[in-house]
């Protein structure tokens, strides 16, 4: 181990996520962070201050997830623009209980294993290692375990 | 409001041209369009132009290289419906009174490839979260669950619109391809494969708006209707992160095609032809429901039943649709206003739709939006 770097400080200095904002990993897992609405009480995601639906200010972060259901799904064979990681990958819509449908990376990209209303889970997964040797991490959400 | 006609038109074909710059196929489009409605330098007292990827003052160098600047000159973005949002600012100029004829046209040079667009945040496409086509195939989905679309249907769309486009000497695709072929040709997203969808290219389109009904044969604007999107729907056109369920929320296209039917004072049961967004194949199912040119989940039986081909009641995208064309996005809305108005004057070749006397243009997309326009004879 090289003097005076602690396991813990280097694990955080090899992985940032790929934007500040969207999820943190609590007791329970990995969460999204979304906003919830002080006058509509609907969510929203990423959060914001300002209510997409109503246009109400203030509204509060709150941490959906990790469970959530597939609605809708693809996979994605040829790198889009700006994307440097591993191709295919699974891309789609999953419904988390409150009704928020979230577009989200799906870790599994055959389709065949995939169907609607089948149980996900949220999990953090590496995107591509950046020019400074950085894990970049995105949230995803993956098949439940059976 | 004084009615809106349409003096002159004028097109670039569609396709890919590595030697002209987009300043060149715009000129292209614009000299045609002046010409054929006779009007000069001091012929016109605005310009509008609609571009996405063409950088800084791409409509004033145009009228620059003609010699035709000094009246005001407005660049417009609205994504897919460029051309139309610049249309419909003027036809506000000469319904209102303050000009007497309005040049507007659109252009553009696609980038090769998915479409790369600075509307998503780095995160996002860093997150392979900004392949375009993902989000069509999303809709593609939605659309055979929850109504009985099938793989065929689909096919069946792009065969019709590449048929129509083998008429079609300005369309990038001439060539028609059996549903065999369609459902065997690269999956690039599923369910959708590469002969369903559209090809970004490059083209010119421009019209001349006049007062008066001059040129060959006047084709008045009976409604150019513009709107964006109301937030509610994941898989809505402005391409959002969430969404919750949608049942209630219109489209920005319903919303578009109830204002422009109410301005035209005419429905869907009354048009004659109709060019609409066909960005993929179950784009156009999406687009003809919207558009009430069949029920809300009706979309296929409609393509079953032979809706929208030629020779059908209500023919829909004579000119072969993006599918056929291509879709360079500043001048695609503008190009189905020049084939509209063929269609409406009698002059559309091969393609014409008999006796077509109103007809209706429908585009959409990122922003989001939604431009719809009804044009009628005389």
């Amino acid at each position: 181990m090289t003097p005076g770097v602690t396991p813990g400080v280097t694990m955080m200095a090899v992985s940032r996520p790929v934007a500040p904002g969207l999820f943190v990993e609590d007791a329970g897992g990995p969460r999204l962070l979304a906003g919830q609405c002080p006058a509509c009480s609907r969510p929203h995601f990423p959060a914001g201050r300002v209510c997409p639906y109503c246009a109400a200010e203030g509204c509060t972060e709150t941490r959906v997830g990790p469970a959530g259901r597939l609605w809708l799904y693809t996979a994605i064979g040829t790198r889009p623009p700006g994307y440097a990681g591993e191709v295919p990958f699974g891309f789609g819509v999953v419904e988390l209980p409150g009704g928020l449908r979230v577009i989200t990376r799906l870790t599994e990209p055959r389709l065949e294993l995939l169907r609607p209303g089948m149980p996900m889970r949220l999990v953090i997964t590496p995107l591509h290692t950046d020019d400074a040797g950085t894990a970049v991490v995105s949230y995803a959400f993956a098949p439940e375990e059976a | 409001m004084r009615p809106v006609y349409l003096a002159g038109v004028g097109l670039h074909p569609f396709g890919r041209f590595a030697d002209r710059s987009v300043t060149a196929l715009g000129a292209h489009a614009v000299r045609a369009a002046l010409t054929e409605a006779g009007v000069g330098r001091d012929g016109f007292q605005a310009a509008f132009c609609g571009t996405v990827y063409s950088g800084v003052a791409a409509g004033h160098k145009v009228l620059t290289a003609l010699g035709l600047s000094g009246v005001p000159m407005v660049n417009v973005e609205a994504g897919c419906a460029s051309g139309g949002a610049a249309l419909a600012l003027g036809v506000a100029q000469v319904a209102s009174g303050r000009c007497e004829r309005v040049l507007v046209f659109g252009m553009e040079k696609m980038p090769r490839g998915m479409i790369r667009s600075s509307f998503f945040e780095p995160w996002r496409e860093e997150a392979g979260l900004a392949a375009t086509p993902a989000y069509f195939a999303l809709r593609a989905q939605r659309l055979m669950r929850e109504s009985d679309v099938t793989l065929d249907d689909l096919a069946a769309v792009s065969v019709k619109n590449h048929r129509h486009g083998v008429d079609n000497p300005d369309a990038m695709y001439r060539k028609a391809v059996t549903g065999a072929e369609v459902l065997a040709s690269p999956m690039v997203c599923a369910p959708l494969r590469l002969l369903m969808l559209c090809s970004p290219n490059e083209g010119a389109a421009a019209v001349v708006l006049s007062a008066r009904p001059e040129g060959p044969a006047p084709v008045r604007v009976a409604a150019a209707a513009l709107r964006s999107h109301r937030a509610g729907s994941v898989l809505g056109e402005h391409t959002p992160m969430s969404g919750l369920a949608d049942d209630g929320v219109p489209t920005p296209t319903e919303m578009a095609a109830h204002d422009a039917y109410e301005e035209a004072g005419v429905g869907p049961a009354d048009l004659h032809v109709v060019e609409l967004q066909d960005t993929d194949a179950a784009r156009e199912i999406l687009s003809a429901e919207e558009l009430g040119l069949c029920a809300r989940g009706g979309g296929g039986r409609w393509v079953r039943d032979g809706g929208g081909a030629m020779g059908s009641r209500r023919p829909v995208n004579p000119s072969g649709g993006l599918l056929s064309k291509g879709e360079p996005l500043g001048a695609s809305a503008l190009g189905q206003i020049v084939e509209l108005t063929w269609q409406l004057r009698g002059g559309a070749g091969a393609r014409q739709v008999a006796g077509a006397r109103l007809a209706l243009a429908h585009t959409v997309g990122r922003g989001a939006n939604a431009c719809v326009v009804i044009l009628t004879r005389g």
